[in-house]
């Protein structure tokens, strides 16, 4: 569904991505870990159409995507630093983005109830916090139904309840066939909720398979331990 | 076309909002307010104004168009993760930054002038000057975009804008008044008017006074200018070159938005 081919990117000196080829699976939950700076936003924003690729091709349900713009149509995206307009309110952000998608809202007063925005509504995003505009970005990334789901960190900053809240829509919506991309820190919560994983080091991809594959080839019992494994220098990667 | 209208919808009812935009306001009202009142000559007010217009205008302009860049970054992702081509989210920023700017001028300057009831020479100056300060204010914003897509750090953009503004508006003068002096044993008219056809705030300020026909304040390039091109051709000359100052750094900065990587 998602297939990105020889993708390079560099930022002045800096080569970002090398020669990235990857397939995304649908209907999965696919998480992208690795280092900071070793490029997972990157491939985020790539395939958004944030970031313009220097080499390569993004193809979403085989046509490519690189100049265009209405495939976004399908996507829901979650960044790792949420901003909006600060005049305004909770509800004017999310019907701004519902006009200007042109889609109506499915089950937003559910997602609302889930990540306890009910009293936010009406606030001005200037006087929310961290956390509280994290959800609301969390709500903007699902409440249209999108086929794809990209998420950047996505329970970063949350609290504990909205963030086992949000996870457990992440399974509900993977079980509903959605395909879903993530990145995360959390050990734990790429083992609760990942399929699949990519493992990206200084722009290249070191492993790409399931979970389960990664801790075996490892050698280690626990996916933190089978990270920390891979990402030291002198793992050998058969 | 619909998005670009969507987009400045969403900006209105946000510059609606700011403080900044009022303050903008209040001080044209109030500064049109008090020229027209303490000035008996509606033609001296309107100047003393255009006097005030040519360096309020572009400085504002130009760093509130920068600062109003940076500050949508977050807000310019958000919308291009959305189904929308970079173009129309281009235009809806600069057109939603401008116009609101643009009318706070216009609205505060004209709305003095009515207040007041100060009318000795008819409509045509007032009207001159806020054409001026409309178009000034287009400009102006048009290269804080440019500059502020073009540096990503903040504080370097902000200083580039800034030393435009100070090129443009102070140092340019200095910079004629030097080069008539040294060279003033050449025929260099051609050159000093060359050289004042590439600075916006100078082309604002001979387009003004070809229309007012005040010859005695043309300064040194207006004098130039219309013992050159004549009133008419004049005035044609210099508002064609201000549209171009308009649109190219416009386009210049279209291109660059294109190709960021955000």
């Amino acid at each position: 569904m998602i297939e990105l081919k020889n993708i390079e990117k560099s930022f002045g000196k800096y080569q970002v991505l090398k020669d990235i080829s990857l397939n995304i699976e649908p209907g999965k939950i696919t998480a992208i870990v690795g280092p900071n700076g070793s490029g997972k936003t990157t491939i985020i924003k790539s395939i958004l159409g944030l970031v313009k690729p220097d080499k390569g091709e993004i193809l979403i349900n085989n046509k490519s995507v690189i100049k265009e713009h209405l495939y976004r149509k399908d996507i829901g995206y979650m960044p790792q630093v949420a901003s909006f307009p600060d005049n305004l309110t909770v509800t004017e952000v999310f019907n701004m983005i519902s006009d200007l998608r042109k889609q109506s809202v499915n089950g937003n007063a559910n997602l609302i109830n889930i990540l306890q925005l009910e009293s936010e509504m009406n606030k001005k995003i200037k006087t929310l916090s961290g956390g509280n505009k994290q959800k609301v970005s969390a709500c903007i990334a699902l409440m249209f139904d999108p086929k794809i789901i990209i998420l950047d960190e996505p329970t970063a900053g949350l609290d504990p309840v909205a963030s086992a809240n949000l996870k457990k829509k992440i399974i509900e919506q993977r079980d509903a066939g959605k395909t879903i991309i993530l990145t995360s820190h959390i050990m734990t919560e790429i083992e609760e909720l990942s399929d699949n994983i990519l493992f990206l080091i200084e722009g290249k991809i070191v492993f790409d398979g399931t979970l389960k594959n990664l801790v075996e080839l490892s050698g280690q019992a626990k996916l933190e331990n089978a990270i920390a494994a891979m990402m030291d220098k002198d793992f050998k990667w058969n | 076309m619909e998005l670009i209208f969507k987009i400045i919808k969403f900006e209105f009812s946000n510059a609606l909002r700011s403080k900044w935009i009022l303050f903008y306001f209040s001080f044209f009202l109030i500064l049109s307010f008090l020229m027209f009142n303490f000035e008996d000559e509606t033609g001296k007010a309107v100047l003393s104004l255009m006097n005030i217009v040519l360096i309020v205008i572009p400085l504002v302009s130009i760093i509130f168009g920068t600062m109003y860049v940076y500050n949508s970054n977050d807000y310019i992702q958000m919308v291009l993760c959305q189904p929308l081509d970079r173009k129309s989210l281009y235009f809806g920023l600069y057109l939603g930054n401008a116009i609101p700017l643009a009318l706070s001028f216009v609205v505060g300057i004209l709305a003095g002038f009515i207040f007041t009831g100060a009318n000795t020479e008819g409509i045509a100056p007032i009207l001159i000057l806020t054409i001026n300060g409309f178009a000034l204010t287009l400009i102006f914003t048009s290269i804080a975009f440019l500059t502020a897509i073009k540096f990503s750090d903040k504080a370097k953009g902000l200083g580039a804008s800034i030393l435009i503004w100070l090129m443009l508006a102070v140092i340019y003068d200095g910079l004629i008044l030097f080069v008539t002096y040294f060279f003033r044993d050449y025929p260099i008219e051609n050159i000093i008017l060359g050289i004042s056809l590439i600075n916006p705030i100078d082309l604002a300020r001979i387009f003004f006074i070809l229309d007012f026909n005040i010859s005695a304040l043309m300064g040194y390039t207006g004098a130039l200018f219309n013992k050159f091109f004549g009133t008419s051709l004049g005035v044609l000359v210099s508002s064609g070159l201000l549209i171009l100052w308009f649109v190219i750094p416009f386009l210049f900065g279209l291109r660059s938005f294109n190709k960021k990587d955000f």
